[in-house]
């Protein structure tokens, strides 16, 4: 079966997951998005990169920091951009989602950018679209969010250098995250060979030892000598239940406090994909401390998403 | 009317017949296969040559969606589809809307089959009011309407005291229960089986343990109340496990497997290709190389289609919201064959599976060419290849697997009670 996202030639024409991308690619998008770093400084922040195409943001589940980050990126490569926050349940009542696609191709659409609660959407939509449309996965379901994936291993390179040798732990709702999971083939693509899932049992899917990621339930042992700490978010709705029993405890076991972040090595670095709930996973001192490199994952996120959406586009 | 089928290869799997020959019918019935009897003149005879002839299939599950789905499938569309596909029986889950819980409803349904003049229907009742799974249905009615067993179709029954009720009081009028097992609760929200795949493509799960631990419960409620249980769809080789070792204490079970599930596994959804959710889920290699396993050695009694016929709008949506389900009447035969093939079993042997095997299952008098028998007769090509497109399928469902794939195995006359039903190229 042919990657999805690759044309005959083998270049990128969608962006749906990491998962099967070879490793030029990615460096091919980190690279690229080095150079746009500096057009956020310059006084015009803006490339003609993708003058005169048409960005559709259409989100089916409800973002502000990967929307804006897109919109953004897409600006700045002088796009033209529509934002369509199209809520699911009045959708299901309606129109159907290929419906909906049909009609913004017909306005003559070249980029969709989609996140949607259901894993698949945007591999759906792909295979959907005549092959002259791109999509950029912005997030679908459990499955992938691709770009997030690739901005979390620009910082990391930008603090690391090198993907070899380093110990990355990432930390919390392994399950619901698809943030985890576009990391990990990430980084087990890059060269990382010591990948680290920490979590309780409740929250690690099953199987994922052979996503190329060795599982552990107890911090102190996880955190251990690493390099690199990811907290994932963890949302209201799974604080409390048969996954967990509350907030609190959750803070107790798996929240990095100081103390435990003194596990890790001393110039580890801290990250997250936002938004934070501080006191549960993260603790504050730790979210604003020296170690943090929270926000300048948001910073390289901007670029990140203009290196792949030109990249897309010029195929 | 006599007709004779000549010059075929007679398989009929009861009375352990492979040989060539041919079949002679008087009006209903069968009257000799083998050799014609002294003095039959045929007023129609139909050349075998290179074809096999055996009894027409007995399908355990297929959906024929009326009443109440007639958007994704006709009881017209579907009889016609069964017919193609050589199946001349079939029993159809009670999971229509409204649900088969009212005599009348299995009357109408048993009347309007019976005017097409196609395959037989057996529709097996509503065990709960509504497959609501609160209280029991009227069974003795039921059954004097026509229903050959009680079921609830896919719908799960939660209350496991009210399951015991439901088995205590079938087993009270030596009625038959089929059940589908699944934990609810550990299936829940569930749409891929739960293991590296579903992890990969971040689809929620249902684990092995969903079907094991409903299984084991079923076991142990059949050793309680004495009923007579039919367990469908396994998927798992846990589940076999179980199973064998329930048969070989003594325990009074049979089970099936729907014909997907020999041939496909979790890795075949790929990119999210909703034709490959299903309910049971697809699972592991292991899994579908120990159903192959187990229903040629007879731990699994038989093969069902389980055709569930899905519009196309059901389908376009992404994986976790697709509903599931698969057609399959056109596909029982071919792949059967395929499995037969790659167990190296004998066409008998793989034609039992969707003849004798579920007819005994059933206590009907069909699935063989015995004299007598009724004249349900398929008569198909083992080597004529078929490609499976939305064009070649007669069902109103296209939803199926192995759209694209070419198939060994067409089908070109079906008889059902002496009369030709289905002819095809």
């Amino acid at each position: 079966m042919r990657n999805p996202q690759l044309n005959a030639n083998g270049e990128l024409t969608h962006l749906l997951t990491i998962e099967g991308l070879p490793r030029e690619i990615l460096t091919h998008i980190l690279d690229t998005a080095t150079s746009f770093i500096s057009i956020a400084e310059r006084d015009v922040k803006k490339v003609p990169l993708l003058r005169g195409k048409s960005v559709f943001n259409l989100f089916f589940e409800s973002s502000t920091r990967t929307r804006t980050t897109f919109e953004i990126a897409a600006k700045r490569l002088s796009a033209d951009v529509v934002n369509l926050n199209i809520n699911t349940s009045s959708q299901s009542k309606g129109e159907s989602l290929l419906d909906t696609i049909d009609n913004l191709a017909a306005m003559n659409a070249d980029m969709f950018v989609v996140r949607h609660s259901q894993s698949g959407a945007a591999h759906m939509i792909a295979r959907h679209l005549a092959p002259h449309f791109h999509v950029i996965n912005a997030g679908d379901g459990r499955h992938a969010h691709p770009t997030q994936g690739l901005l979390d291993a620009y910082t990391i390179r930008h603090f690391k250098k090198d993907f070899r040798g380093l110990s990355v732990a990432i930390v919390g709702d392994i399950l619901h995250s698809r943030v985890a999971r576009s990391l990990i083939h990430a980084l087990n693509t890059l060269g990382t060979t010591d990948l680290r899932a920490i979590g309780p049992q409740t929250l690690m899917p099953s199987g994922v030892e052979q996503l190329g990621i060795r599982v552990y339930h107890d911090m102190s042992e996880g955190l251990r000598n690493c390099d690199v700490i990811v907290m994932l978010r963890l949302q209201n709705e799974r604080m409390r239940g048969p996954l967990l029993p509350s907030a609190q405890e959750f803070f107790k076991t798996f929240g990095l406090t100081p103390e435990k972040l003194a596990l890790a090595k001393p110039d580890a670095i801290v990250m997250h994909p936002g938004p934070m709930n501080r006191g549960v996973e993260i603790d504050s001192s730790v979210a604003d401390g020296p170690q943090a490199v929270i926000l300048q994952q948001v910073t390289f996120g901007i670029a990140v998403r203009m290196a792949v959406m030109s990249i897309v586009a010029s195929h | 009317m006599r007709v004779s089928i000549a010059n075929g290869m007679i398989v009929d799997p009861v009375n352990r017949v492979e040989r060539p020959g041919d079949v002679a019918i008087d009006g209903e019935h069968i009257v000799a296969a083998g050799q014609l009897p002294a003095g039959f003149k045929p007023d129609r005879t139909i050349d075998a040559s290179g074809l096999v002839v055996a009894p027409g299939f007995v399908d355990l599950a297929a959906r024929l969606r009326e009443p109440g789905f007639e958007y994704k499938a006709t009881l017209a569309s579907e009889l016609h589809a069964a017919v193609a596909g050589g199946i001349t029986t079939l029993v159809c889950p009670p999971d229509t809307d409204p649900p088969l819980d009212e005599p009348g409803l299995v009357e109408m349904l048993k009347r309007r089959a019976a005017n097409l003049s196609l395959a037989h229907v057996h529709p097996l009742g509503a065990l709960t009011a509504k497959l609501e799974g609160e209280r029991l249905a009227e069974l003795n009615v039921l059954a004097e309407a026509g229903c050959v067993a009680f079921s609830q179709g896919d719908v799960p029954l939660v209350d496991t005291l009210l399951l015991w009720r439901a088995l205590q009081y079938a087993a009270t009028f030596k009625f038959g229960v089929w059940l589908r097992p699944q934990d609810s609760f550990l299936a829940k929200n569930g749409v891929a089986h739960d293991g590296e795949v579903a992890t990969r493509l971040g689809l929620p799960g249902i684990p092995t343990i969903a079907e094991t631990i409903a299984i084991t419960t079923i076991l142990r409620l059949v050793r309680e109340s004495g009923a007579r249980v039919h367990i469908c769809r396994i998927s798992s080789a846990e589940s076999v496990q179980l199973i064998r070792e329930a048969k070989q204490a003594g325990l009074s079970i049979t089970c099936d497997v729907a014909i997907h599930h020999l041939h496909c596994t979790d890795a075949d959804i790929g990119f999210f290709d909703s034709h490959f959710h299903v309910v049971p889920p697809f699972r592991t290699q292991r899994d579908r190389e120990v159903l192959c396993a187990a229903l040629a050695d007879g731990t699994i009694d038989a093969l069902c289609s389980d055709h569930t016929p899905v519009d196309e709008d059901a389908k376009q949506i992404p994986f976790g919201e697709s509903e599931p389900g698969a057609t399959g009447l056109e596909l029982l035969l071919p792949l059967t064959l395929k499995w037969a093939k790659e167990s190296k079993l004998s066409m008998s042997q793989a034609l039992a599976a969707i003849t004798s095997a579920p007819a005994r299952l059933l206590g009907l008098d069909a699935g063989t060419l015995s004299p007598a028998a009724r004249a349900d007769i398929c008569v198909f090509d083992p080597e004529a290849m078929v490609r499976i497109t939305p064009q070649s399928l007669r069902s109103q469902g296209k939803n199926t697997p192995f759209l694209g794939c070419e198939l060994a195995g067409t089908v070109r006359y079906t008889l059902v009670n002496g009369a030709v039903v289905y002819s095809g190229r």
